[in-house]
């Protein structure tokens, strides 16, 4: 179990604003690993870094021994990388079935395609009865659904996600958590942000602890459930 | 049937083709009734002829008139449209890329004209080739234009590629200018008399005394749009590429995590832009005749206020649009001085054309189908 994903010392910007502070921190083979953070921490910043959205200006991140710091988006998704961003990001005038495609787009092989699109729905058979609708009119819940299924479209060796629980109701969130570990257990490895701790915390095996741009504690995940300060920053617990 | 509504015949041939010829169909209704309807009301401002006979006797020409200017502009705007579907900018140089399409496609004839061979040439090989050879400069000369002058400031706040594509667009024409000064030693460039375009098909209308007369080039024109209305269609609804181009439009982040290469596919929407451009920029001087480093200038923006009367950023909509304004033009370009007896000349087209865009964005401020390239066309 080699580090999958790792940063070194990453600073970010967008325009003058100094958004990642030297973030370090890896992601071994076949982990769960979180990041929690308030608003603003700088998690979503993290992952856009990751996947090359926006570029680190300094420090390193490094994919399966492989610097891809300057690397474009498009190009780390091919590494094996996946990255459902925060909000979804589905494309609300493409069907349900073609924004799966899309998800697939670097793959030429039609039957590869829909063996794909298959174990999609598989993972969500409520996205099949939705097949022929438009990504603008599911709900939020089957919209998630649809974001995670198209990031497994090139069956990544890692899932990186984004607030996967947000604005969900609770019975929709135990799902998408249910899945999560479902896939980390058929050898999918996780970097999941969340702002639900509690829930984060309980199916990873480490933790990261964001606080404006930078990170303030790591340790296991059930140790940090036990941590005064998580606790009563993240988890509510006086 | 709804086998048949995905069927590929249907879906990018029939259906796109139905919609042209319905949107052309409806705009020209529409005009002509409302026409008519003036007709009557300005009855009594005339005296020594009757106005409504007279209308209708130029009605079919009128009409065919705007047709043809139409589908000039709704090729044009198309390239307004996709590029600011996919960007949310509007490339002004664009009508500079419209403009060196028809120069190039002139020149091109020119030169057969200059060997001796023009006669002995087919005259529809010889459109062929000038438009083939349009497309292919103005489609690279627009990608090249990003490259240079937009791509850098992709990062920058919105009004900044903006100035950057208005100094483009001076750059171009004052280029064209030099090179042309250089080479031919005179800027204006005019077509040379070929073939039998300028001849009229005569068509025998019910109930009409005198038969409609179709000047040939009109035919090329609306032909030749149509064609390239049906292969964007196709281009956009039924290929990998399109979907991209789509989904680039739709959110530009999340297309590019699906493994799309964004930039490859803004430069695909200029190419296919640009080369719509320069294939108009032949068949307006197909109509024009005579063409200069600045002419296109008006073309642009009437093409791209049919973008904007149709829904900037809608792909249908430019089409929409560029036949309401070509119809809108031509009807106010023949009917204005008739119906206020001389008061009003046809130099008041334009100002009618635009006034009608005002109303239309006051009380449709996105336009008249208002949606986006993200759409299905
Ligand atoms: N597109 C953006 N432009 C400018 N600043 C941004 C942008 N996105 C995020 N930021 C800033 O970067 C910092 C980190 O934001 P973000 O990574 O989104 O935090 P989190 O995901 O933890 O809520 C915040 O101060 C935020 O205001
Ligand atoms: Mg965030």
């Amino acid at each position: 179990m080699g580090k999958l994903l790792e940063l070194n010392n990453v600073h970010s910007y967008y325009g003058h604003i100094h958004a990642l502070k030297g973030i370090s921190l890896h992601v071994d083979e076949g982990e769960i690993v979180t990041l929690i953070g308030s608003n603003g921490a700088g998690k979503s910043s993290t992952l856009r870094t990751i996947s090359g959205i926006i570029h680190a200006r300094e420090g390193k991140v490094s994919f399966d021994g492989k610097d891809i710091t300057h690397i474009e988006p498009h190009n780390v998704v091919n590494m094996g990388l996946g990255h459902v961003p925060e909000g979804r990001g589905i494309f609300p005038k493409l069907t349900v079935q073609e924004n799966l495609e899309m998800g697939a787009y670097t793959i030429n092989d039609p039957k590869a395609i829909k063996e794909r699109i298959e174990l999609v729905f598989e993972l969500f058979p409520r996205l099949k009865e939705r097949i022929l609708q438009f990504g603008g009119t599911l709900s939020g819940g089957e919209q998630q659904m649809l974001a995670i299924g198209r990031g497994l479209m090139l069956n990544p060796r890692i899932l990186m996600l984004d607030e996967p629980s947000m604005g969900l109701a609770p019975v929709l969130v135990d799902l998408i958590f249910d899945t999560i570990k479902k896939l980390n257990d058929k050898g999918t490895t996780i970097l999941l942000v969340e702002q639900n701790a509690l829930m984060a915390l309980s199916i990873a095996h480490r933790g990261y602890v964001l606080q404006t741009g930078g990170i303030v504690l790591t340790d296991d995940a059930a140790k940090l459930k036990q941590n005064e300060m998580v606790q009563k920053t993240y988890l509510g617990i006086e | 049937m709804k086998q048949f509504a995905a069927s590929p015949v249907y879906k990018f041939f029939l259906f796109p083709i139905g919609q042209i010829i319905m949107f052309a169909l409806g705009s020209s209704v529409g005009l002509s009734l409302i026409t008519v309807l003036l007709a009557y009301v300005f009855k009594f401002n005339v005296t020594n002829f009757d106005l409504v006979e007279r209308s209708l006797l130029i009605l079919p020409q009128v009409v065919i008139n705007g047709l043809t200017i139409g589908f000039v502009y709704s090729t044009i705007a198309l390239g307004y449209t996709m590029v600011y579907g996919v960007l949310e900018f509007i490339n002004f140089a664009h009508s500079e890329i419209f403009m060196v399409g028809g120069i190039v496609g002139v020149q091109l004839i020119a030169y057969f004209e200059h060997l001796g061979i023009l006669a002995t040439l087919n005259q529809y090989l010889v459109i062929a080739l000038a438009i083939i050879l349009a497309i292919i400069i103005s489609g690279s000369l627009a990608v090249t234009v990003e490259r240079v002058a937009y791509k850098p400031l992709r990062g920058a706040p919105k009004l900044v590629p903006l100035i950057s594509a208005i100094g483009m667009s001076f750059f171009l024409q004052d280029a064209v200018r030099l090179i042309l000064s250089l080479t031919t030693g005179e800027f204006n460039v005019i077509l040379p008399q070929f073939g039998t375009f300028d001849e009229f098909l005569l068509v025998a209308l019910p109930g009409m005394a005198d038969p409609l007369r179709i000047q040939i080039k009109s035919v090329i024109i609306v032909g030749i749009a149509v064609l390239m209305l049906v292969v964007l269609n196709f281009l956009v609804n039924g290929t990998k590429v399109g979907k991209a181009i789509r989904a680039v439009a739709q959110d530009r982040p999340s297309a590019s995590l699906m493994g799309i290469n964004v930039s490859q596919i803004i430069s695909i929407t200029f190419l296919v832009g640009g080369a719509l451009g320069g294939a108009a920029g032949v068949l307006f001087a197909l109509k024009a005749t005579k063409l200069d480093p600045f002419v296109g200038f008006f073309p642009g923006l009437k093409a791209f206020t049919s973008a904007v009367l149709g829904g900037i950023g809608n792909l249908t909509g430019a089409l929409l649009g560029g036949l309401v304004l070509g119809l809108l033009e031509s009807f106010a370009a023949s009917y204005l001085s008739i119906f206020t007896n001389g008061a009003f000349g046809a130099e008041y087209k334009d100002i009618f054309a635009f006034a009608i865009l005002i109303v239309v964005l006051i009380f449709r401020p996105s336009g008249l189908l208002g949606e986006t390239v993200g759409q299905k066309a």
